[in-house]
């Protein structure tokens, strides 16, 4: 076997065997329940909130909200149900490392949820998958079958009288499904689409009940900070970002993929030591480090920290940790049309500022690739992705506003030359393509 | 892209078959209510055959319990339900920045050259139907196309074409 990819999650990833039970157990699988819920070391759901708040582990969906902060929002006194629903739509173009966690380490996904869902008091779970994890779905099923049999999944988690019952759940191809009151909706039977928050869906979420939604990485360090305590979970990372990320990093670099880091990596290490640097002697014009709906940062800011404040302070966002790396033969322009036709396609529909701005700003960036951009619309893109920014219904709009400023504000000379040459200044070759099969560049 | 329109022709009566009725009762006792169970009838439905018809929503709509326009308008929400039919294979190529950034364009093109179809159609002898999708969360191993839910990786012109050879 290789090096381990990771000193946590991915540190054993690449055994074989590891979906089933028994190899999961002989590295120490579900100890981590047995101990938290059974005999001498037994500790309250209190203790549980206490611990994982106490090891700064943050969300790892994208918006890096404090898990165990987030679980202490669940009212205490509530006499409805309770429910513990893990994110597993991984929807956000740049990301695919749920996939792989669930994929090779499903028994720990389990584990991680039954902790979760103790401490929450939520005696039901549901995994929401994304539509085309179909294949993921059968392998989590498969581990779930295990876990009942052994008695880890249902009336009585491992002898501790404690119920706690969980089950997958198929999306079918909506990227707004990742939005976690629209996943909400979803699961309920509805069109995927977001509600009002508040009220939030620690006080009503699924079924108006009291309801944690948490994403696959997140849940997956739990059992870890609850076996080795939140000190031994703050050896990796800063004071504020706390623990490993994962990192999908797509693009053409050398070696892409899943790595796990320590909080804090500078990006320029991740691409040239980890990743092993560009392909085909290209060089990075620029980095979109935190998933698709985040601004991208110019080459010049590789020295940048990958932790949540860093990213912060230049701009931009750590996010899902979807590193996509683009070349210096890639036109800007066109990266964005790409990306807003995605946005535009994924719109819900529900609010106008995002529907019909998605739409506006696809049509314009059309143009513009096309060379039939017109003076002013660099402006008209600008004033679009104003207008959303902020007064979307949820937080779609927003993703789409965000890239459309980023990539004016580090690369507006590249529309720029669109606007006057009307071509690229960068990658002539797809230029020509675009000019010459227009129906099939176009989505 | 045009709206989908609800059929109004009257929908042939159809039934779950009977090997499917225990994922029927299974699925439906995952959730509270008959409602939360749509997506899950409705994969079932589109597993069995193929595509959504007027009758497997019909069906859907009585195994819920909800009226049919809405189970309807929900299928049309989610971009992986088929409501007309597809071909035996069903190529979802990913058009997304990561992908087309290692040449999901070229890809996609040629195969709309090889089979002479283009987005959303159909060979004429059944056997692909071609589409291009939006992110698959496959970046790292772009371009990729999922054929029915099969992944497939790091695509090249030679690749894909080996790959239709198995996708009889």
């Amino acid at each position: 076997m290789s090096q381990p990819r990771g000193p946590l999650l991915f540190k054993d990833i690449d055994i074989a065997g590891l979906r089933t039970l028994a190899t999961y157990q002989t590295g120490g699988g579900y100890r981590a329940v047995k101990d938290v819920m059974l005999g001498e070391g037994k500790k309250s759901p209190a203790d549980v909130i206490e611990i994982v708040k106490a090891s700064g582990l943050r969300g790892r969906g994208g918006a890096g909200f404090p898990a165990g902060l987030k679980w202490s929002f669940v009212p205490k006194d509530s006499p409805k149900a309770r429910y513990l629903v893990c994110n597993a739509d991984e929807s956000e173009p740049g990301t695919f490392k749920d996939r792989e966690l669930m994929e090779k380490n499903p028994h720990l996904l389990i584990e991680s949820m039954i902790l979760a869902g103790y401490a929450i008091g939520a005696h039901t779970g549901y995994i929401y998958l994304r539509g085309e994890f179909e294949y993921v779905q059968r392998i989590v099923d498969a581990a779930l079958a295990e876990a009942r049999a052994a008695g880890f999944v249902g009336k009585d988690v491992a002898g501790s009288g404690y119920e706690f019952q969980l089950y997958t759940h198929l999306g079918a191809g909506a990227y707004i499904c990742g939005e976690e009151t629209a996943l909400l909706s979803s699961l309920e039977g509805f069109r995927g689409q977001p509600r009002l928050k508040p009220p939030f869906p620690a006080v009503e979420g699924l079924y108006a009940c009291p309801t944690v939604v948490n994403n696959v990485e997140t849940l997956m360090n739990v059992p870890f900070i609850l076996a080795n305590g939140a000190a031994a979970y703050r050896q990796w990372g800063t004071e504020k970002s706390a623990g490993t990320k994962i990192i999908s990093v797509s693009g053409p670099v050398k070696r892409p993929g899943n790595y796990e880091v320590p909080l804090g990596m500078p990006l320029r290490a991740i691409i040239d030591e980890v990743c092993g640097g560009m392909r085909d002697g290209l060089k990075v014009k620029a980095v979109i480090p935190g998933g698709s709906s985040v601004p991208p940062l110019p080459a010049s800011l590789l020295d940048t920290p990958f932790d949540y404040e860093a990213m912060g302070a230049a701009g931009t966002m750590l996010g899902s940790a979807g590193c996509i790396v683009i070349d210096d033969q890639t036109c800007m322009v066109d990266s964005l049309w790409n990306l807003i036709r995605f946005y535009q396609h994924e719109s819900c529909g529900k609010c106008t500022p995002c529907r019909e701005g998605t739409y506006w700003l696809k049509e314009v960036l059309e143009r513009l690739e096309h060379g039939r951009g017109r003076k002013g619309d660099i402006d008209l893109l600008d004033d679009v992705a104003g207008n959303i920014l902020g007064k979307s219904f949820c937080a779609l709009g927003d993703a789409a506003a965000m890239p459309v400023q980023g990539f004016l504000k580090h690369f507006r000379a590249e529309f720029e030359y669109h606007v006057e040459h009307g071509r690229c200044m960068v990658n002539r070759r797809r230029a020509e393509i675009a000019a010459k099969f227009p129906e099939t560049v176009s989505a | 892209m045009n709206a989908p329109v609800m059929p109004t022709e009257p929908a042939a009566p159809q039934a779950w078959p009977a090997a499917l009725e225990p994922k029927v009762a299974e699925a439906l006792s995952h959730y509270p209510n008959k409602r939360s169970a749509v997506l899950p009838m409705l994969w079932l439905a589109q597993n069995q055959w193929g595509w959504l018809s007027p009758g497997a929503l019909a069906l859907v709509a009585r195994t819920v319990e909800l009226p049919e326009p809405e189970v309807f308008g929900i299928a049309t929400f989610y971009s992986m339900f088929n409501l007309k039919p597809v071909g035996r294979h069903h190529l979802q190529v990913c058009m997304t920045l990561s992908c087309s950034l290692m040449g999901a364009d070229r890809l996609f093109r040629h195969l709309q050259r090889k089979l002479g179809v283009g987005h959303g159609e159909t060979t004429a002898d059944g056997r692909f139907t071609l589409r291009k999708v939006e992110c698959l969360a496959a970046c790292g191993y772009g371009p990729c196309l999922q054929a029915g839910f099969d992944y497939h990786h790091d695509l090249d012109e030679r690749k894909v074409d080996a790959l239709l050879e198995t996708l009889k």
